[in-house]
């Protein structure tokens, strides 16, 4: 028995299959996780995230704390509303968290971060904010929906106040504003464009009959998982932990390098980490029948062995996908240990699917 | 929760079993079965003359969420795959006792019916797990 959020009783409603996901009870899918994932694709889909942590960053100095604690630079945030994604490292250079950061105005930040790594990453912002002054205060009682699909803001729209819906419509990808009691980002975890609404838990099921009553499918954490993952976004806790730097999670565009002079909490241990070869981090694509999964054992002729790190079967292709960690190399196949037989797979260039559209060759 | 056809046999790891008028065993997975697995992806049949032994490995069946084996419940020797499940594996999903049905056996010996479960002890099992 877990957590629940404030649409649990909306979810058993919707026929959903309730399953624990970091401690919360969370729909795994309403009946068929591969119509969830084309809806998305096609229309729109609805996703229950009140699951993920809202953190507010107040004070006279957090764009200095910021600019510390993140890999990425808060610098590049001057518009307000304008948001970055981002890592947030340990001392080592490892990742203790991705998450999207998001610049309300110079006194206030807004921090959304996984469920999973909630308790690690609030311990580990409250010791750092103590030297900048900056209060972190964590907001529990909201609640938070994802409406992602080519119709998906359309379909919301008549959920925002009226004076605020143009405006909301007129928001750029990565920005976000306040709608009175909403606040809505042009972010997602799928591919698709969409928006992230956040609202106070006893508005959010009024939002959620709204957007079903729209023709918006309720969608669960199977369809989020295959969505993502053909959107080449990654997963923490499976393709990367602490214990692995952002240039071997493919996340190196994510650091701000420049301005050479903003030390960042494990800038140092980075810096020597870009000197050496990393292991690559690569798309797969299976050529047999099969599906790749998490752990499996990449093997590159002439090279060594790798692992995989997000697996699954994409819905969009019609074939197994995957990401994996290989070995430093300029090779352009592999073969994987699926249950005893070694299976053909193309490394392919990330994304493999977006806006609707397979971006790679299949 | 759809009823337990009662014409078949059942097995505990969630298989079922229908007597063919000409002797043979159709094999498929049940209903909780395709309900734990979700969509159905791929599906691995046997060949048609492969003989397959009680306990042991007869098929696969692939879902997005994990593969799951499919044990021959007898002794015999495969006579029959079905071609349609292979091209559309949801088949299992929508139908497990009937279009979904995966291969037919031809027995090599007696079957001993008191091995498998009938609808009622399936129906018990069932209802122990969801416990």
């Amino acid at each position: 028995m877990g957590s629940k959020t404030s649409l649990y009783d909306r979810h058993v409603e919707a026929g959903a299959r309730i399953v624990d996901f970091g401690g919360w009870d969370l729909p795994l899918h309403y009946g068929s996780q591969k119509e969830e994932h084309h809806a998305v694709r096609s229309k729109a889909g609805v996703f229950d995230i009140s699951h993920m942590t809202i953190v507010d960053l107040k004070g006279g100095h957090v764009r200095d704390f910021l600019r510390h604690l993140l890999a990425n630079d808060v610098g590049k945030l001057q518009d307000s509303g304008k948001a970055l994604y981002t890592c947030m490292l340990n001392e080592d250079g490892g990742v203790i968290d991705d998450l999207i950061i998001y610049f309300m105005d110079e006194s206030w930040f807004r921090l959304v971060v996984n469920a999973a790594t909630r308790d690690r990453v609030l311990a580990w912002i409250r010791q750092h904010a103590d030297a900048y002054d900056v209060t972190v205060s964590e907001r529990a009682e909201l609640a938070m929906i994802a409406v992602q699909g080519p119709k998906a803001r359309e379909l919301a729209a008549p959920s925002v106040d009226v004076e605020w819906r143009q405006p909301a419509l007129d928001l750029r990808p990565f920005h976000s504003m306040e709608a009175n009691d909403m606040f809505i980002s042009r972010t997602g975890y799928t591919g698709e464009d969409g928006w992230e609404m956040v609202m106070s838990a006893a508005q959010a099921p009024a939002v959620w009959n709204r957007l079903l009553a729209a023709g918006v499918a309720p969608c669960g954490l199977a369809a989020r998982d295959t969505l993502r993952l053909e959107a080449a976004m990654n997963l923490y806790g499976s393709d990367m932990d602490e214990t692995i730097s952002p240039l071997e999670a493919g996340l190196d565009w994510t650091i701000a390098w420049d301005p050479d002079d903003r030390d960042f909490v494990g800038r140092g241990p980075l810096e020597k980490m870009r000197a050496s070869s990393a292991r690559r981090f690569v798309g797969l694509l299976l050529e047999d029948k099969g599906v790749l999964r998490k752990h499996q054992r990449v093997v590159v002729d002439g090279v060594g062995d790798g692992e995989i790190t997000s697996g699954g079967f994409s819905p969009t292709i019609g074939r197994s996908i995957a990401l994996a960690r290989l070995p430093a190399g300029d090779y352009d196949r592999a073969q994987v240990d699926v249950r005893g037989k070694l299976l053909s797979v193309r490394i392919v260039k990330t994304p493999f699917v977006r806006n609707g559209q397979v971006r790679i060759e299949v | 929760m759809s009823e337990l056809p009662g014409d078949l046999l059942y097995t505990s790891d969630h298989e079922w079993l229908r007597r063919e008028d000409d002797g043979n065993v159709t094999i498929g997975v049940t209903d909780h079965a395709q309900a734990a697995l979700g969509d159905l992806v791929y599906i691995e049949l046997p060949e048609v003359g492969q003989d397959v032994e009680i306990g042991g490995d007869m098929a696969v069946v692939e879902s997005v969420k994990a593969a799951s084996d499919v044990y021959a419940p007898i002794d015999g020797t495969v006579v029959a795959i079905n071609e349609g499940l292979a091209d559309d594996p949801e088949r299992a999903n929508a139908d497990p006792y009937g279009d979904g049905w995966i291969v037919t056996v031809q027995p090599s010996s007696d079957i001993d019916e008191s091995a498998m479960l009938t609808p009622d002890a399936y129906q018990d099992l069932l209802d122990e797990e969801e416990a």
